[in-house]
């Protein structure tokens, strides 16, 4: 028996919060690649600290629905599902290397694949892209635009922003868009002044999110000049300065998003493979590349 | 009752059963064979079958049991509890769920369950307050995903950040549920309430299934909830939660029984408390009525205790206004409704309430100046 935990922040007032978490589980529990499958968070039920003993499995991967790794990844994930002798050097990352340990959870005596933050996985850059594709409605969305990659970034953890400009780099260096571009919320270079930053005048602009809220839905749009007030909406695409920005919302709502997940827990040992050929070809993913 | 399932009785009859009334043991060329209260008897090894078919609820029972409920033990008890297994026997559990008779509330979930010719057990579950709402006039569902939705929002479309809340939406039903199914849903509707229910019962380890990788790991937990108190639950915080330690100043513990107060009530929560202050001391607030424990402040709490803390280091200081005594009052009943959430309840015309919003308009429109202070009074740095 094998289970996966999809462990995820949630929120106490955004009914949104949980959703993506939600459908991609489903997308997983529907090729049946685990016994069992459960979504978990931080502000939700059931939490952290209690999820695994909801779950029979003697085996369990848990990934951390989350964009970079740091505090909750680090410390808060490890702590509340009990991980006896976690150590974050056992992950041995650079900041965006992190794959998987092994330990057992005291509470329950399971063993559990801790597996690194979907965010900062190779095929994240597979979904972002994707996100460009869906918003633009061109699957070979690329010649002729600019992408933007817009992270939270904060001072307090520099692989926040790590993560952003791993997938920038990544996505720019595979030569698809005329120009790729890491911008941030709260540091430099700032998604407020992204048209400064492209000359073409198609610029695609996905937010490394895992749900829509605030920051998504309120603070990105009304930062970039797509509206003076996010209730009234704004449109795809919107004039900004001369440009056309295609805003896509949070990329963790892509559906290609369970794929990345799967991917974290293969990289940990699951027996996944044939469920992640299986949920790339119904979310619209390219075929595994069998690396 | 069907012909295989004669036969899983008899393939394990070699071992001997004894359960729930069945008893079965070899003895060379026969087996020894115990009904219920009835009489011992002997019973040729070629004449197994026909007796056990003569037992067929019986032998249902333990089919069901062995080969067809979920043998994680958290949720085969809860199972068990909800046919009430501790304390009837099988002749009357049986004559109970062929009437469609049983029920058993959990929180606000009403559980009922059937059971057909085979002994196979079919669930119901909805809201206990449709108990007596015809079928017709609730929306039914069959897939336990479903239930991550109907938990989402109460029945005015606002999202419940608080499973166990009592807010649980009306008007909907799963009307044929399986027994992995039910606890499936269940386990959405209010998350690991099973599992915590089943480590804080001290069931007999009779009780428990056998047989199984991964059973003595479940049954060893059986009977130790695993409470963590209010200051061990706060001393683990971290990040922007860290300063809630530093609420408890070594002088006595209050400010934990308004919290407990606050969040805790069966109005709020239907969790049982179990946590207190810590191992020595408990808590006045009353815990809850709940079938289920809560084992630990919730994440509700600790994000609540974090605005309280910061709002607790302030001193208190001496205000002066002016108000007539029913003006003392009023204020007491504005927040008396607020608190029991009843505001919305009270009708517009209602001048006599001193909730009512006329009423608090005009207490607003006289007393408070053009910068919201009260009496013209202002807050201070």
């Amino acid at each position: 028996m094998q289970a996966l935990v999809i462990a995820a922040h949630g929120s106490h007032l955004n009914a949104g919060s949980s959703q993506p978490t939600f459908d991609h589980a489903d997308t997983i529990r529907a090729v049946g690649a685990f016994d069992e499958v459960r979504e978990s968070f931080w502000k939700e039920e059931p939490s952290f600290r209690e999820v695994l003993r909801t779950v029979d499995a003697d085996e369990v991967y848990v990934v951390p629905l989350f964009i970079s790794e740091g505090y909750f990844t680090e410390q808060v994930i490890p702590r509340e599902l009990r991980l006896d002798g976690w150590d974050p050097e056992d992950w041995d990352s650079d900041g965006t290397s992190a794959t998987h340990t092994t330990l057992t959870a005291s509470d329950t005596d399971q063993t559990v694949h801790y597996c690194g933050p979907v965010g900062t996985h190779d095929s994240m850059s597979d979904v972002i892209v994707q996100r460009a594709e869906s918003v633009t409605g061109d699957t070979d969305v690329g010649d002729g635009f600019g992408l933007a990659v817009v992270g939270h970034g904060t001072e307090r953890n520099e692989n926040s922003a790590k993560a952003i400009e791993y997938h920038a780099d990544r996505i720019r260096e595979s030569g698809r868009f005329d120009e790729v571009q890491a911008l941030f919320m709260d540091e430099d270079p700032e998604v407020d002044d992204v048209t400064d930053f492209f000359e073409s005048d198609d610029i695609v602009v996905v937010p490394l999110f895992v749900a829509d809220g605030f920051h998504t839905q309120e603070d990105i749009p009304e930062d970039m000049g797509l509206t003076d007030d996010y209730r009234t909406g704004w449109e795809t695409p919107a004039e900004v300065d001369g440009h056309r920005i295609w805003y896509s919302g949070a990329v963790g709502t892509e559906p290609l998003m369970a794929d990345v997940v799967l991917e974290r827990a293969a990289d940990a040992g699951a027996d996944v493979d044939a469920a992640i050929d299986e949920v790339r070809s119904t979310t619209g993913g390219s075929p595994a590349s069998g690396d | 009752m069907r012909d295989d399932q004669v036969a899983a009785a008899e393939d394990a009859a070699i071992d001997g059963i004894d359960f729930d009334g069945l008893r079965l043991s070899p003895a060379g060329a026969e087996y020894h064979l115990l009904i219920g209260d009835g009489e011992p008897r002997s019973v040729a090894n070629d004449e197994l079958g026909a007796a056990l078919s003569a037992h067929a609820d019986y032998v249902t029972n333990w089919y069901y049991w062995h080969a067809v409920a979920p043998q994680k033990a958290d949720r085969w008890a809860f199972l068990r509890w909800v046919e009430h297994a501790g304390d009837l026997d099988v002749e009357r559990r049986y004559a109970a769920m062929g009437d469609g008779k049983f029920a058993r509330n959990w929180g606000q979930l009403r559980i009922t369950v059937t059971i057909d010719a085979d002994g196979e057990r079919r669930y119901g579950l909805g809201h206990v307050d449709d108990a007596d709402e015809p079928e017709t006039a609730l929306d039914s569902y069959d897939d336990p995903l479903d239930a991550r939705t109907l938990t989402k929002y109460d029945d005015d479309g606002h999202f419940r950040p608080l499973k166990t809340a009592p807010t649980l939406q009306t008007g909907w039903q799963f009307t044929d549920l399986s027994g992995a199914d039910l606890v499936t849903a269940v386990d959405f509707f209010y998350p690991a309430t099973v599992t915590n229910w089943h480590r804080e019962r001290g069931t007999k380890r009779s009780d428990a299934p056998a047989g199984r990788a991964g059973a003595e790991r479940h049954a060893s937990q059986e009977g130790e909830l695993d409470v963590s108190h209010w200051r061990e639950t706060m001393a683990r915080q971290t990040g922007i939660y860290g300063l809630i330690e530093t609420w408890d100043r070594g002088e006595g513990h209050e400010h934990v029984e308004w919290v407990a107060e606050a969040c805790c009530d069966d109005s709020q929560c239907l969790k049982r408390r179990e946590w207190q202050y810590d191992e020595e001391t408990e808590l006045d607030a009353p815990g809850g009525e709940g079938e289920f424990p809560c084992r630990e402040p919730c994440s509700l709490v600790v994000a609540a205790a974090r605005k309280w803390t910061k709002l607790e280091s302030e001193e208190s200081r001496t205000y002066e206004f002016d108000l007539t005594p029913s003006e003392k009052e009023q204020i007491e009943a504005i927040i008396d409704a607020v608190a029991d959430g009843t505001a919305d309840e009270i009708r517009d015309a209602d001048v006599y309430d001193g909730a009512n919003r006329y009423r608090a308009r005009f207490l607003r429109a006289k007393l408070f100046d053009e910068d919201g202070n009260l009496s013209g009074v202002e807050t201070g740095e």
